[in-house]
């Protein structure tokens, strides 16, 4: 009787659902464009050279970005080990101790605030109370701005599994009359094993590609360095510095780093999805 | 959890032998002796102080991330306290920016950032809405995972690889094509004209706002996701039952249950464009000026922190972080807004207490 | 757990030991942008020949002279020299190490590089927005028989602060009194032209340039040359119209007096000389008299030493200008003596 309206209403249902197809179709596009981009540039630059020889001074040919990948990976490095730890021991609080403080809530709210904290500012601050002081940029600055961004990541992922670890589990423990810190460092932390390992190696990924605190705190190095103390080459403030030059070598090999750099934190990426799944069903 | 929780049978065994305590605990409970209740009253004691060490040792390590926050907001407040001096709260509104006569504003600045992340939004919130509506409600199961992968992985790569992108690819095809056809469009009608004025050269508030729309829309599609799939199954049952549409089951049933959660993803997104750097730095133009043209170059606080740090002295350095300040203040206020928004949603509908 | 955190441990000792073993002392220096790439060069050549390396960060001028005064570098880099009485002030000598020059460059359907002429206050006042379009009575009156366009001027800038940004404004100040009053010369300043674009970095600059029909703008001599951006002939102060390249700029310098200001600092835009190209600018070194460490700064200037000698073919090729014989040989005499060994 109403065959207008059903036709329209079936007419607008289309249009919703093509149109969420069009989005999802634009997501995926722009994801293969970015990619594709980067393979096509990135893989003429790859080559051997590139992980031996340290980058090339201006108008000196090849040259390769030795010396910021190794500093990228000791930055990257120093930077897991010190958020690591702090992020899991802060994580068993908020899921151990977190439901009845007020501290814990608080920290717990600030902690989702730095996860999308602008990482330019994290900069600024370690510039501010390191750098400034001790005049001078340094490795460990950056160290430092990559960990703040890093143990919020750790904090969080390690909270959110030890909630998801039954809570019998938790319980037989305490009835064989283990102390607290032994059910949450060894029984606990343990059934969350994969889950806290998917959160370092988020943390992992998301502090490989960031640039801008690194520009206050690291800079940067013509040569290969392994002191942390002074200012060290890393990946990608030198794809910064190079890709805006006017020397094609330096374009280049800002290419070669940016597809390195992708690559990095995709796998890091996958590989975290993969083995959360494979290990944590649901 | 079946995999953990067979793992961990074999796990807690293991700590159970590691644990001396533990053994003579149970030692004690067999024998029953005085010297033995000594012993358990000393492991008790022992293990009463461990645990006291390990909670002081845990909240500590947790105090660090409200620690640096406050530390952050305390610093940069001192560094850029000779701004605040000189100009006062004016600052913030200030329209100027000239380096040599040390004359400074943030309005320039926050202007930039507003717009560009205000486009980012508009743009960015339609399609992660379709996108969400597509994983949660269209989308074959065996399909999701991938797809939902795939629009998660825009956000794995990394800023400055948008910022390349941006500016090598994107600008010069948008300056061809996509400006000129807004001009001829959009550009002709009478209210919006002044917004699609000006040179065509690829770069711009506009380009910026569409690098990062892409940049967060995988942001605000995770959280639209999460909060879709929150609806009581049994309301989206109902209403197919009554004959709904899958649009109308969205539209009517699952955007007003979930709406505050999706304000709070999308303002999610707005703190995140609000303090992007590097992909900005690239595509906005980097000019210190308010223009009605959407083409026109601009600059956010972010990237005239990565552009003029390097050169800064003295006193124009204190603006910059006058200007990181105001930064990191605007987002803070953004992310608490959504961050409530998505607990109170969630909170709402039982999923946390 | 515990197997976790001793694993950590280890890791961070041996990372510690790695870092301390690798330790070998650098000659730092901490400075302007613009001569980054030939020091750069410099070093990297050092290196190769005497195995000693020098790390110079680009961090900007006013960054250098934070570092040098701070003292946490052996020399710092300036674009911009300082005054002879702060030197005084600080104990500190200056002198320059590199020349280069910095070239107006536009995008004008139908004309190829050099085929525009204008004058130092003419090209003031287009960056000043007050000449706004190509086909100016004044701009045609320097390019008789040429047909200009009826189109709108862009001009293009420098985003991030630089020293290519301080020489050229520093020209534009010297060539027009409206400009030194109203804006100035620094790394970075306030535009004052309605339709100014910024571009980041000397890519910035010249892809806008590039894109932007009826754009101006300014760029280092080597990014001109490489990428083959058409660019404005300038008329000197002789009079005389001129084309950019090593020989103008050398010329430029060749009619400077440096110990005519204390601390060699004197500017080398508009000077006299038949062929000097007008935009031409030197950067200086900053170093202290009475250094802490005595044995790196010798070091330091057994590299600038080393470099003058040996580097001139790598900064001709990288389109700066390296120092004449008679300069160096001077700055040796008379600034480096007063270096305390």
């Amino acid at each position: 009787m109403n065959q207008n309206l059903y036709r329209k209403r079936i007419m607008i249902n289309r249009i919703g659902i093509s149109l969420s197809m069009l989005a999802m179709t634009l997501g995926l596009f722009v994801l293969l464009w970015i990619l594709s981009v980067l393979f096509i540039n990135g893989f003429k630059a790859l080559d051997l050279n590139m992980f031996f020889q340290s980058t090339p001074a201006p108008g000196t040919e090849g040259g390769g970005l030795a010396n910021a990948i190794v500093g990228s990976l000791m930055l990257v490095g120093f930077a897991t080990l010190v958020s690591t730890p702090v992020g899991i021991l802060a994580g068993i609080y908020l899921a151990e101790y977190g439901d009845t403080s007020k501290t814990a809530e608080v920290t717990r709210f600030m902690t989702d605030i730095m996860l999308s904290a602008p990482s330019i500012v994290l900069g600024l601050f370690v510039y501010a109370i390191l750098v400034a002081q001790v005049k001078h940029f340094s490795g460990w600055a950056g160290t430092i701005a990559l960990s703040l961004i890093a143990i919020p990541v750790v904090l969080r992922t390690t909270e959110n599994m030890l909630r998801l670890v039954p809570g019998s589990l938790r319980e037989a423990a305490f009835a064989l009359g283990a102390p607290r810190w032994k059910v949450a460092t060894m029984v606990t932390l343990r059934a969350a094993k994969a889950g806290v390992v998917t959160g370092v190696l988020l943390a992992l990924a998301r502090i490989s590609g960031e640039t801008a605190p690194l520009l206050f705190t690291a800079l940067n190095n013509q040569f290969f360095s392994l002191d942390m103390n002074g200012p060290m080459s890393n990946l990608p403030v030198v794809i910064f510095q190079f890709a805006l030059s006017p020397y094609d070598n330096w374009v280049r090999l800002a290419w070669g780093g940016a597809l390195l750099i992708t690559l990095t934190v995709l796998v890091l990426n996958i590989l975290a999805r993969v083995y959360f799944r494979d290990k944590t069903p649901g | 959890m079946n995999t953990s929780t067979a793992g961990s049978g074999t796990l807690d065994q293991q700590s159970l032998d590691d644990t001396k305590e533990l053994g003579a605990f149970m030692e004690t409970s067999s024998a029953g002796s005085g010297m033995l209740d000594q012993r358990r009253l000393q492991t008790v004691k022992r293990q009463r102080f461990q645990d006291f060490i390990f909670h002081k040792i845990t909240l500590s390590f947790s105090l660090i991330v409200l620690v640096s926050l406050i530390g952050i907001i305390v610093s940069l407040a001192i560094a850029a306290w000779p701004t605040f001096k000189k100009f006062g709260i004016e600052f913030i509104w200030r329209v100027e920016w000239d380096i040599i006569n040390e004359e400074f504003g943030a309005a320039i600045a926050i202007f930039g950032t507003l717009a560009s992340a205000t486009i980012a939004i508009l743009i960015a919130m339609p399609l992660s809405f379709g996108i969400a509506l597509f994983l949660t409600e269209t989308c074959p199961t065996w399909l999701r995972r991938p797809l939902g992968t795939a629009i998660e992985l825009l956000a794995a790569v990394p800023s400055i690889i948008y910022g390349m992108f941006g500016l090598f690819i994107f600008a010069p095809l948008f300056a061809e094509y996509g400006q000129p056809a807004l001009q001829s469009t959009l550009g002709q009608m009478p209210l919006l004209a002044p917004l699609f004025g000006g040179a065509t050269n690829g770069i711009g508030i506009l380009a910026a706002g569409l690098i990062l729309a892409f940049m967060i829309l995988p942001f605000i599609a995770a959280v639209m996701r999460d909060v879709f799939e929150i609806v009581p199954p049994i309301l989206r049952e109902s209403a197919y039952g009554v004959g709904c549409t899958t649009w109308e089951v969205v539209r009517y049933i699952v955007l007003p249950y979930t709406q505050q959660g999706v304000i709070g993803g999308v303002m999610l997104g707005l703190g995140r464009a609000l303090g992007e750097t590097m992909a900005v730095t690239f595509v906005i133009g980097n000019s210190q000026r308010i223009s009605a043209s959407l083409f026109s170059p601009g600059s956010s606080i972010a990237s005239t922190l990565a552009n003029e740090f390097g050169e800064a002295a003295d006193f124009h350095l204190s603006t910059l972080f006058a200007l990181g300040l105001l930064l990191f203040v605007i987002t803070f206020i953004v992310l608490a807004l959504a961050k409530i928004l998505i607990i109170r949603t969630e909170r709402a509908k039982g999923l946390k207490t | 757990m515990n197997s976790i955190i001793r694993k950590f441990t280890v890791a961070a000792a041996s990372a510690l030991a790695m870092v301390s073993a690798a330790h070998a002392a650098d000659i730092t220096g901490a400075g302007a942008t613009f001569p980054y790439p030939i020091y750069a060069k410099w070093a990297e050549a050092y290196k190769k020949s005497t195995n000693i390396g020098l790390n110079y960060q680009s961090i900007g001028s006013s960054g250098g002279i934070r570092q040098i005064r701070a003292k946490t570098v052996t020399f710092g880099g300036t674009d911009a020299p300082v005054s002879g009485a702060e030197l005084d002030k600080d104990g500190m000598v200056q002198f320059p190490a590199i020349l280069g020059g910095v070239v107006p460059v536009f995008n004008l359907d139908g004309f190829k590089p050099g085929e525009l002429k204008v004058t130092g206050e003419v090209l003031a006042d287009i960056f000043m927005g007050t000449i706004s379009k190509w086909n100016d009575a004044r701009i045609a009156a320097l390019n008789p028989g040429k047909k200009l366009p009826d189109q709108s001027i862009t001009v293009v800038h420098r985003a991030d602060g630089s020293g290519t940004t301080f020489i050229f404004t520093d020209y534009l100040s010297e060539v027009s009194s409206a400009w030194k009053t109203k804006v100035g010369k620094g790394a970075a300043v306030k535009w004052p032209a309605a339709t100014s674009v910024g571009g980041k970095g000397n890519e910035g600059v010249a892809g806008n340039v590039g894109r932007v029909k009826g754009a101006i703008g300014y760029v280092e001599y080597a990014y001109a040359k490489k990428n083959n951006i058409p660019h404005l002939q300038l008329r000197n102060l002789d009079g005389k119209y001129v084309d950019p390249d090593d020989k103008t700029f050398a010329a430029a310098a060749a009619g400077a007096d440096w110990f005519s200001v204390p601390g060699m600092g004197i500017s080398l835009v508009n000077l006299k000389g038949a062929d000097s190209w007008p935009i031409t600018g030197a950067s200086f070194i900053l170093m202290y008299k009475n250094p802490t460490d005595k044995a790196m700064s010798q070091e330091a200037l057994k590299f600038f030493d080393w470099s003058f000698k040996n580097g001139k073919q790598m900064a001709l090729e990288l389109d700066y200008v390296p120092l004449p014989d008679v300069l160096t040989k001077a700055i040796a005499e008379k600034v480096w003596t007063q270096i305390a060994k």
